[in-house]
This record gives structure tokens, sequence and C-alpha cells, in this order.
């Protein structure tokens, strides 16, 4: 096998290589948080090694799944339109969060938004011009051209072109961090386990979402029954290695960005395209044929990131959505075809519901609702009358077969505890101490800001300005 | 469980005769429904657009966005859903396994479509055969001292083959090209239910041919500043859009030299060969330069595309009509460099066979992706044209 011998000797150098120079930085994790320090600290000189733990194709963590940033702006720009003020901005934060955020290092993240886009573009990220389709976030956030992996692929190879070391399938498995300092870092590759030294460590290696034990700690056995909508990369080694140290941790252990997905998308790394956006349109049923939320509540992009937590909090974490024929073009189509059916009882049946009690919970539905047509472009307020869960808006009963019905599921797409940082970036040890040689970016320390509900495009948000913050701070502890 | 199901969703349903291979179409349709859900991709050309208007897929779809698609890959290399995902999306390969079958599923007669089944050989014999019919149809007309001389001044080529038998063929030849590209128009027009857009959508669709506007990799950007599309690696290039446009313009120079020669002969009375700076030389010589570094540049490019993204059974198809292009053009130069010399005889030979085999095979060769491209750029400028329209008419 003489190919295979000559790629383990090849292999075996370039880890020797890899073990044997000292790194000015090393960063774990290739996200956007990893890569924009990366570039940072090399432009001021830096040798730096940034390693990920999946294959190259898979690489980058949950920036694969993203598509846009939510920035600041005065005045309409060439990829967002009108303006979006930092008060604003923070107003948004604070409503979605309840307070629950380090209110100095969100003004941190959300001043640094307003350089973001631009910084972004002199290193080759492409955007779409300012959109005014679906999502409408046109005004508050810019679209990355072609998505986050996209947008991934062109920061890296500028990371390339300015001498930063890329290795993938590179799992981080163990940091010697005494008394705050970070003295190396063990490094799993290709089967065995090597030390790495460096000057400066900086950790974006993500949240603990692909970790079903870890989820299970915060939400008992429900965890069992979610879905993983995010990398399966993210695994949280990493951040159980440095709470480990004593390092202060950050936010709830059950606090993530969940979303009601379809029950049929995959275990892990279902993405976007697994989300449903029928409920507005929809009767939600638990799995004992019960209505258990307002379906109606404001437009579906204010409400699909409580849905997760809602689905989650249900008998067995499973619910149905059920739309009739005269729902079906009213909403994005998804991956999974419905499950469809020409009567209720039939599609009760196909779910596997008792169909008689959803036939009577859908009758009582009927019955509740107003005479008139539904109004989608607005909040229309078709409500239902006497119900003990009103459908405030869009409410139209369910009649014109066929009907059609997604199962739904908790979808997590990451988790927001993490570590504690100062505005430098820089790791909190217990005490309140800053470690010494050590900083995180992204997922990792989301937290801080992000400490409950969601913001579409806050996380690129803080992964960017903090993932340069970091860089940054770790070149000038190198005096570069 | 399956990702697509196509017969609990349309309600419609249809009659037309299934023509596309039900393997291909259906991979497209379940990528196609994958990528209807994410859409990250629809700044990078008009296949996401265009996907965006419908909801369900099928094969007449099918057959419109694959040969929409250029396969540059840069969906590829940015989607989350590309393997090892276990989505398995690859949307460059899936229309272009599509795209290189409705070239068989449009051809007409039909039962020539397994021409294109079998491309490489076909080529490669219908040159052959063009390259035999001349060569013997010359030595049967004439001495082959007169195959041999140097012939010179108004008439030369002449001495070799009739001008009534020269022109004749190809006039014959061009006769029932049209006749099939007419019908295999036909076919594709009525198999996607394409709609006419008007006007404005064919001056659209002879926009974005002449600018090659797809291949820029981002509907953003104005006809000639896109960051083009990957090559071996997700880094974006034009060359391809480059080259690909030099192998078009010249083989439309060399076709207006050829008309321009027969305005001359028959306005005008004025025999070939012409003078260097007369109009048919030398709209064929410069035709003929830039054609042979297209089709160089071409060729190099395709061997240099992202194996994931290329679809190794059309490689064939494509190589041979590059080459066969390329070999067209080289020998018209070798002609005009050596026509006064006692080489004309063979080398007008040689050209002339290629020539007649080119146009012979062109109906069942690579040289269909311009007519059934064509035909679903004017269809996409009229469906983009019609939803501005509503939407238009939505909002006020």
């Amino acid at each position: 096998m003489h190919t295979l011998d000559q790629g383990g000797l090849m292999s075996n150098h370039l880890m020797s290589f890899l073990a044997e120079t000292n790194w000015d930085i090393i960063i774990v994790g290739c996200g956007n948080a990893g890569v924009c320090a990366a570039i940072t600290a090399a432009e001021y000189d830096c040798k730096i090694l940034i390693m990920d733990s999946a294959p190259r194709e898979m690489r980058g963590g949950n920036t694969r799944h993203t598509r846009n940033l939510r920035a600041v702006h005065d005045s309409p720009t060439d990829v967002m339109t009108d303006h979006y003020s930092f008060e604003e901005y923070l107003d948004d934060l604070m409503r979605v969060t309840k307070g629950i955020t380090n209110e100095h290092l969100a003004e941190v993240a959300l001043r640094g938004s307003e350089l973001l886009p631009a910084w972004l573009s002199k290193r080759g990220v492409r955007f779409q011009p300012a959109l005014t389709g679906t999502l409408d976030l046109g005004r508050t956030n810019a679209f990355f051209l072609g998505g986050g992996r996209s947008m991934l692929n062109s920061l890296c190879r500028h990371a390339e072109s300015i001498g930063v070391t890329f290795i993938y399938d590179a799992e981080a498995t163990n940091i010697a961090l005494v008394d705050g300092f970070c003295e190396d870092i063990e490094v799993k590759w290709q089967g065995t386990n090597h030390r790495l030294s460096c000057k400066q460590l900086i950790t974006a290696s993500g949240g603990f979402e692909a970790d079903l034990d870890w989820l299970s700690e915060g939400w008992g056995a429900a965890a069992k029954n979610f879905l993983v909508r995010g990398t399966p990369y993210n695994k949280g080694v990493v951040l159980r290695t440095l709470l480990d140290c004593g390092v202060q941790s950050v936010g709830a252990l059950d606090q993530c960005h969940a979303v009601a997905i379809d029950a049929r998308a995959p275990q892990y790394d279902g993405g976007i395209s697994s989300r449903v956006d029928a409920v507005p349109f929809a009767v939600v049923l638990n799995k004992n044929a019960e209505r258990f939320y307002d379906e109606g509540e404001d437009f579906w992009p204010k409400r699909y990131a409580i849905w997760g937590r809602l689905v989650a909090s249900q008998p067995d974490q499973i619910a149905y959505a059920i739309i009739d024929a005269d729902g079906l073009d009213r909403f994005m189509p998804s991956v999974f075809t419905p499950i469809i059916d020409n009567t209720i009882e039939g599609l009760a049946g196909q779910l596997g519901l008792d169909p008689t009690i959803v036939r009577q919970t859908i009758d009582v539905f009927n019955a509740a609702c107003p005479k008139k047509p539904i109004d989608q472009t607005i909040l229309d307020g078709n409500t239902t009358t006497g119900l003990g869960i009103e459908k405030t808006n869009w409410a139209s009963p369910l009649v014109k077969p066929p009907f059609y019905g997604y199962p739904l599921r908790p979808g997590i797409t990451f988790t927001y505890m993490g570590v504690a940082v100062n505005d430098r970036a820089q790791v909190l040890m217990q005490d309140g101490m800053p470690a010494a040689n050590l900083f995180a970016a992204g997922e990792i320390m989301a937290g801080n800001v992000l400490g409950q509900g969601y913001l579409a495009g806050v996380g690129m948000t803080i992964g960017g300005v903090f993932g340069c913050i970091a860089g940054a701070e770790a070149a000038r502890a190198l005096n570069r | 469980m399956p990702l697509t199901d196509k017969t609990a969703t349309t309600t419609t349903g249809f009659n037309l005769k299934s023509l596309l291979d039900p393997e291909a179409a259906d991979e497209v349709i379940r990528i196609m429904q994958i990528c209807n859900a994410c859409r990250f991709c629809e700044g990078f050309c008009a296949v996401f657009p265009a996907m965006e208007r419908r909801r369900d897929f099928d094969e007449h779809d099918v057959g419109y966005l694959a040969n929409l698609c250029h396969s540059c890959g840069a969906c590829y290399h940015s989607c989350q859903y590309a393997p090892p995902h276990e989505f398995g999306v690859n949307v460059p390969q899936a229309l272009s396994a599509a795209r290189i079958d409705s070239y068989a599923a449009y051809a007409w007669p039909t039962f020539l479509a397994d021409l294109f089944r079998r491309n490489g050989t076909v080529v490669t014999l219908g040159i052959s055969a063009g390259f035999a019919v001349t060569v013997g149809l010359m030595l049967a007309m004439i001495s082959p001292q007169l195959f041999w001389n140097v012939h010179l001044g108004e008439g030369a080529f002449y001495q070799i083959m009739p001008h009534t038998v020269m022109a004749g063929i190809p006039m014959a030849i061009s006769a029932l090209v049209m006749v099939i590209f007419v019908m295999g128009w036909h076919r594709y027009w009525t198999h996607t239910g394409a709609v006419w857009g008007g006007m404005s959508a064919l001056l659209d669709a002879v926009k974005a041919s002449l600018t090659l506007r797809h291949l820029g990799g981002d509907t953003a950007s104005s006809e000639f500043s896109g960051p083009g599309c990957p090559t071996a690696d997700d880094r974006a290039s034009n060359a391809r859009r480059i080259y690909h446009q030099l192998t078009m313009y010249g083989f439309l120079l060399c076709f207006s030299a050829t008309s321009a020669g027969t305005i001359y002969h028959y306005g005008f009375g004025f025999q070939a060969p012409y003078g260097y700076f007369d109009l048919p030389v030398l709209l064929g010589t410069v035709g003929g330069i830039v054609l042979c570094i297209g089709t160089g540049g071409l060729f190099a490019e395709k061997r240099r595309l992202n194996t994931a993204v290329r679809h190794e059974s059309g490689l064939g198809m494509d190589y041979a009509f590059i080459i066969s292009l390329f070999l067209v053009s080289f020998s018209g130069l070798l002609l005009l460099a050596l026509r006064e010399t006692s080489f004309m005889g063979l080398t007008l030979a040689v050209h002339l066979g290629l020539v007649y085999g080119f146009f012979l095979i062109l109906p069942y060769s690579k040289f269909v992706h311009g007519l059934y491209r064509f035909a679903a750029l004017i269809a996409n400028a009229g469906e983009a044209h019609h939803e501005k329209a509503n939407q238009l008419r939505e909002s006020q």
C-alpha cells in the first residue's frame, strides 16, 4: 500500500510541523468568529493556526447554516434598506432577551456591527442587494450571497492568502489551563493525540447542542426527543474543558435557539429547510389532540423562535400542524411533503392521533371561527371566540379537503450557556479575573449578550464583532 | 420517509407524454424541493428565482430548469446540504444529467435521440463521413494533376470543386438542419410549458446570451462585473465565461464571413478566393483566430472544472463539440495560409469535409445547448416579467 504509506508519512510530517511550531495564536473553530479573529490577528503579522473538528466540507460550525447578520446603519447601504439605529437594535435585543443580557457587552457588539458588513466585504465576502422579500429583514439584516457557507469560503480563502494555517478533522480535546494561563492544547487528529503549544488561545468552538446528554441536564428526559438543526460537530468539548478548569459560565443550561421543525428531519444538521412555516394558518395539536397555544399571535417571523420551546413543553415533545387546501399556498414550501388525506379523521389516523378527538377539536375550532376570509398580509384580527385558547389572527375553519398535516419537533440550532467574557473578549475565571492568554468569541460566549429569546442575525453580529476583538486583543498581548 | 411524493401534492396532473429519463428527473425534483425550502442561493443565477416561482416540480419544470443552468458550481460550493450531508444536494450535477438527457428527449426525429447517447463517436463518424464524401467527390470530378496544381486568381477554388456543388451541399444540409432545429425547439417549448413573454422577453434573452449573464455568479452585478463562477475549487473566475463568448463570437464571425462570401458571389459576381482585406476573408480570419483561442480555453476550463460539479457522461459530448469547432476553424486558417500553394486542393478538401461534417451533425451535437438555453432564457424573462407585474398589481 505504497500510496497509503506516503499519505501517512505526509500527515506525520504535517503534524510534527504543527507540533514543533510555536504558534503565536491557536484558534479553535473556523466558523465566522474564529476566522474573523484569525484574519484580524494575521493582519498584525501573527503566526496563526486555526483548527476545526469537522472535515473541510462541513467546517465552520453553525456558520454553514446562517444567512445574514444584523447590523446598525444610519442610512440605506447597498446591502440594507432604510436605517437601523443602535438604539432600535438595543431595544429589539432587550425585548427578546427580556433584559437577560450583559448590557455593556451588548453595546460593544451592537456598536461594532456598524462596521462589520464593510469589513467583511473588503475581505472578499459578497452580500446580496437589500432584500425586500419573504423574511422582510432587508432593513435590519445584510444577507450573504449564497448564505453562510459561501461567506465562510470567501473568508477562509482570504485568511489562507494572508498566511493563516488551517487544519480540519482536528478536535481540541483538552486545554491545560493553570491559574488562568493556557500552556498548551491537546488535539486529536487522525486517531492520535498531539500537544500543540501557543502563546495565545482563542476558543471559537461553538456550543454544545449536539451533545444530547448535556442538553438533558437542562431539559430532562425531554431532550431525547429534540432534533438538532445545527451542526453535529458542536459537542461542547472545549466548553466543558474550560468550565472544568474554573472558567466562569454564563447563561442558563436550557436556553437555546429552538424552532418547531418537521419531525421527519434528520437528527442533526437539518438546517433552514427543516423548518415548517404552516403554523399561522394551521390548527396545532399536541399528541392528545388538544390545542396548546395561539397560532395566530403575531406574524410568523416574530413568532417562529418561540415554537421550539412550545413544542418542547408538550407531552412527548411532539405536535401536529393541520391545514386545509386553502392554507397550503400561504407559506414557504417545506422540504418534506405534508401528510395528506381527504378527511380530518383519515389525516388524524395517519398522524397517529385519535380521529374522534381530533374531529371534535377541529369542529369546536371551526365553530369558533369568524365568517370572513383571512388576510395574511396584515394582523387581520380574524379571531376565534369562546375557546380556552383563542387563535387571534387568521382564524379560518378547516373545511376544504384535502387536509394536510406536518408533525413538529423542537429543533435546536444553538445553545446559549457558555463562558463569561469581558469587553476585550478575554475569558473570565470564576473569581471574575480575566484569564491571562485565553479569549472566546462566537457561540461559546454568545450567551453573554443573548441570554434568552432570539433575534435573527444577532449570532453572526456577536461572532463577527467579538471575533475581531479577540484577534486584535490576542495580537496586542503579543505586542503586535 | 421520501422527500418527494408528487402524486400526493399535484392536484392538476398532466397528460403530456413523459420524455425525460425518470431517474434524472426525479433527482432534480428531490433536490429542488430541498432548495426551495432553503433559497440561500437565490442571488447566484436565474435557476433559483425560477425555482421560487414554483411550489411543486414535475419533469416539465426539470426540462426548463436544466436548460437554464450553466452548471457553474457556485451553489454547490455554497451548499450546506452538499455531500457528505445526508441530503446529498448537488444541483449542478443533477441539472446537467437532466440537461444532457433533455437533448436526447427533445431531438427530432425521435429515433435519432440515441445519437446523443453515443455522441463522441457520432461526431467522429459525422466528420469522417463528410470528409470522405468531399474528397471522394473531388477526386471523381477532377484529375489528380488539377488537384495538386497551384491555382491562383478568381475562381481558383472552383477548379477543384464547382461552386454549385461546394455551396449546394451546405445549403441542402442547412435546410435539413433548420427543420430539425424548429422541431426540437417546438418539442422543448411544448414539453416545458413555456409561455411567450413578448418582445421584451426576447430582447432580454438576447442580452443574456450576448453577455452570458448567468455565468457571472451574482444576479445583482452588472452584465460585466460579476465574480464569475468556481473552477477547480470554490474560487470564482470569469475564464469560462470569457472563453465561451470568444467561441460564440468567433463562430458568429465565421458564419458572417460565409454569408458575406455568398453576397459577394451572388450579389456582386465576385468569385473566391478574396483578398486578405476583403470582408469575407477579414471576418473569417478574425473569427477563426478568436474561435481557436475560445475553444482552446474552453477545453482547458472544462478539464479544470471541479470533479464534483461536472457530469462525466456529458463531457464526451462537450469535448467532441469543442474539438470539432477547433478543427473547423484551424483548417480554415490553414487553407488561407496555403491557398496559393499546391496544397490548396488537399487543405480545401479537408476544410470542406470538416465543415460539412460539422453542420451535418449540428442538431445532434452539443450545439443544441444554445437552442434550448435560448428558449429557456426567453421563457425565464417572460416569467420574471409576469411576476413583477403581479407584485406591482398586488402592492397597489
